[in-house]
This record gives structure tokens, C-alpha cells and sequence, in this order.
């Protein structure tokens, strides 16, 4: 009963608003975390091709359970993407409530960033816009790594940079999600004031330079890994 | 020395059927030490009697007399003309306020409103006897308690948050509230230096808290 007066109403009947849209902040933050750490380490696995394809294969060969079975189990790798999967889209449906939906809205906030030239206020429409890139780049690439996680491993992956010619989809997906997820985890930091310390103008430019440190690093590791699979691509 | 500088204010009375949005401009000798306080006066005295624009105390207190300076909201009594370099300023009017003319907007009704939307008061049970002698607080909680009391009310955090223009139902950072972006423009126009993305933290942190 009292559902469908606060339904009808917008208030409970005690008057009160609903505390659902700051859990919802909470677990739209609590996902965007898990995401963005996911993707570092995801970084760090994926460019093991970096130091060798035998390297890269036994890192492979461990997320399908080497340790444990004799024979490979990708369907463990199919289950791992399944979950980041469940995580993405429970991300972009909470994500996507920010987005500018009306042209007036986008008109407004277009207008507004040119006049105020402010960094975050502009940081956060670069977020936007690759974010809704990726309900399509990263739904993509997740389900493809859910179906075919058999085909993991030096040349599998570098077949289909090349020889499927994906590379430039994984270029796009990798300017995305370097972008994307710096400034969310720099903007984590800065709306639930961790790493404040006593003086939080100086704590934040701080961060903002450490923020771009990463996504140089991540960029230039992700460009280059992925042109390390190009070559095998090519030359197998 | 002395140079001229062009003032570009925008004009509009919303209330006119005959009024057309435009800018128009004012050419005038800088002085030593000029605001736009004193550049607006100048011009309204000797160029033009119709251009509207709020001011009361011209020391940075009222709050009145904030507007979008070159594409950024700012008091124009604290807004020398002489740190643009460029010699040309363009003045808009603070958008999310009710545009009354030029740049003369209404930030009274949508603070009270936005006061009596959060209940901006203490709420408390507890009564107290004006008879006795208050009981005394220590300087340091009595500082953290009245830092936002600095709050001038101006609308320049309101202005300059990207997510208020988006959802005019949002309520800003004077109000703090969730749904906030964290663009954090607020904060770095505050012309009172309010802690104004620290305290959003903290306010969402014990939102969140709560059960």
C-alpha cells in the first residue's frame, strides 16, 4: 500500500524523500570501481605479449585453470567475462541516468563547457561520450571473449587483430576505456573525498596530475601491445 | 596608462514582446583600480540609462552582484578590469536563475525556495531557554560549524554547475544534494573559498551511511 502512495506521490507518507537514488550513486561508484581496476590488471594481462607469446600463453593457460586441471578449462575465462559482463551492465544502466537525453540538455551543457573552459566540467563530457561508446564498443568485445574464450592466446588474439581485422574496433574500445575509466576513478576519488588530506584544492590537483600519469601509461602500453598483436597477426 | 576597454553586455528584457536578444557595447577609459562595479556604473550613468544589473555593497558581502564574466561566474564588484588583458569583456547574465533583465537576474526567490525544499534549519526537539546564558562551544568546532555560514548566497556555485543547467530540478551545491556530478565548478568559483567539494563528500558519504 504504502509503495503505491509514494509510487503516486514521489514522498512516503511520513513525507519523506527516498534514500534509493544515493544508494543508487553508491553502487553506480562501487561498479565503476570494480570496472576501472578490473581494466588495469586486464592491461597488465594482456600485454604480457610485450615480454614473450610463451609468456602470455601461460598467463592464458592460468586463468583456465592450469594449476588445478590437467586439461584447459576456458569455460572458467566464460564465466570471469560473464560476471564483468553482469558488473558493465549494471554500470551503464546507472551510468546512463547522468547522460544529456534531451537536445536542450545537450545544447545546455555544450554551451555551458565552452563559456566555462573548466577542466572537470569538460573531463566529464569526454566521460559521457566514451561512456556511451562503450554500451556498444564494450558489449561487443565482452561477448565475443564470453563465446570464443578458447581463442585466447598469442595467436588466437593476434588472428583477430589482423587476419579478422578488428584492430581498429580495439583501437577505439582502448581510447574508450583508458579515457573513461581515468577520469571515473579520478572523479571516485574526488566525490567521496579520498585521498583528501588537509588541503583538498591541492589534494585534487594532485590527483588530476597523477590521473593523467596513468592514462598516458595505460595508453601507451595498451598502443603497443596492440601493436604487438598486429605484427604476430601479420606474420602467422 | 591608461587604455580603453570594450564592455560586451548582453540585453534582454523577457517581460518585453519587442525585446530581441543581442549584445551590445561600450567603449570606455580604464582607471586605476576600475571593477566592473564601477565600468557598469560608468556606462549606465553616461551611455546608457537601460542596461540593467544588480549591486548593493561592492565589497564582495551582499552576493548580489554576480554574472557570467568572459564565460565564468563571478562577483563583478571583486572583478578588476585590468586582469583582462585582451581589453574586451563580455558579460552575460548567471544562467539557472530567472533572467529579469540583462544581466540582472532573481537568485532571492530560488534560495528561498531551494531553503524551504532542503529545510535549511535546525531540527530539533530540544527547547531552549532564551533566559539563561548560551552554552559556550569551543572556537575550533565553532569555526568548523560557521565555516559555510561564509555563504554569500551569490549563485555563482549554482551557475556554474553543469548538472543544474542539465536538470533545472537539481539543487546545487548551496542546497548539497545528490545527483551531483562532481564537475566541482562550484568550488572553484566560489568567490568565499567555501570548502564546497569537501563538504559534498562528506555530505554523501553519511547519506549513503544512513539507513
Amino acid at each position: 500500500m504504502s509503495d503505491l502512495l509514494e509510487g503516486f506521490l514521489g514522498t512516503s507518507v511520513e513525507g519523506k524523500k527516498s534514500r534509493v537514488p544515493a544508494k543508487l550513486d553508491y553502487v553506480q561508484s562501487a561498479t565503476g570501481l570494480f570496472l576501472g581496476l578490473f581494466m588495469w590488471g586486464h592491461m597488465f594481462f594482456v600485454s604480457t605479449i610485450l615480454i614473450s607469446k610463451d609468456f602470455m600463453y601461460t598467463v592464458t593457460k592460468m586463468f583456465e585453470g592450469s594449476m588445478f586441471f590437467s586439461e584447459p578449462q576456458p569455460w572458467i575465462v566464460s564465466a570471469i567475462v560473464l560476471f564483468v559482463f553482469a558488473v558493465f551492465i549494471v554500470h551503464a544502466m546507472l551510468g546512463m541516468r547522468k547522460l544529456p537525453i534531451t537536445f536542450r540538455q545537450y545544447q545546455a551543457y555544450k554551451t555551458h563547457m565552452g563559456m566555462m573552459k573548466h577542466d572537470d566540467t569538460t573531463m566529464w563530457f569526454t566521460q559521457a561520450f566514451t561512456g556511451f561508446a562503450m554500451f556498444f564498443l564494450g558489449s561487443a568485445h565482452l561477448l565475443m571473449m564470453a563465446v570464443k574464450a578458447d581463442e585466447i592466446g598469442p595467436y588466437g588474439s593476434a588472428d583477430r587483430m589482423y587476419s579478422d581485422f578488428m584492430w581498429p574496433f580495439y583501437l577505439l574500445l582502448l581510447l574508450a576505456v583508458e579515457f573513461h575509466g581515468g577520469i571515473g576513478l579520478y572523479r571516485l576519488c574526488v566525490k567521496w573525498g579520498w585521498f583528501e588530506g588537509e588541503h583538498a584544492k591541492e589534494s585534487r590537483k594532485n590527483l588530476k596530475k597523477v590521473k593523467w600519469a596513468v592514462t598516458v601509461f595505460f595508453l601507451a602500453l595498451g598502443l603497443l601491445t596492440l601493436a604487438a598483436y598486429v605484427k604476430i597477426g601479420y606474420e602467422h | 596608462m591608461s587604455r580603453t576597454i570594450t564592455i560586451r553586455a548582453m540585453k534582454y528584457n523577457p517581460q518585453s514582446k519587442l525585446s530581441k536578444a543581442h549584445f551590445a557595447e561600450y567603449k570606455l577609459e580604464e582607471t586605476d583600480g576600475m571593477t566592473l562595479f564601477i565600468a557598469l556604473t560608468k556606462i549606465r550613468e553616461t551611455m546608457d540609462a537601460d542596461l540593467s544589473f544588480d549591486f548593493v555593497c561592492r565589497a564582495g558581502i551582499c552576493g548580489s552582484c554576480g554574472m557570467m564574466v568572459n564565460g565564468k561566474p563571478a562577483l563583478a564588484c571583486r572583478t578588476l578590469t585590468k586582469n583582462f588583458p585582451g581589453g574586451v569583456i563580455q558579460l552575460m547574465p548567471m544562467p539557472a536563475f530567472k533572467l529579469l533583465k540583462d544581466l540582472s537576474v532573481d537568485t532571492g526567490n530560488w534560495m528561498n525556495g531551494m531553503s524551504k525544499r532542503v529545510e535549511s534549519w535546525i531540527h530539533t526537539n530540544h527547547t531552549v531557554d532564551i533566559s539563561k546564558l548560551e552554552a559556550p562551544m569551543e572556537p575550533k568546532l565553532a569555526d568548523e560549524t560557521f565555516e559555510l555560514d561564509r555563504c554569500i548566497e551569490c549563485g555563482i556555485c549554482v551557475a556554474a554547475c553543469g548538472t543544474k543547467l542539465m536538470r533545472p530540478n537539481f539543487i546545487g551545491a548551496v542546497g548539497l544534494n545528490f545527483g551531483c556530478m562532481s564537475l566541482v565548478a562550484c568550488e572553484d568559483n566560489c568567490p568565499k573559498h567555501l570548502p564546497l567539494q569537501s563538504k559534498i563528500a562528506y555530505m554523501r558519504r553519511k547519506l549513503v551511511a544512513l539507513k
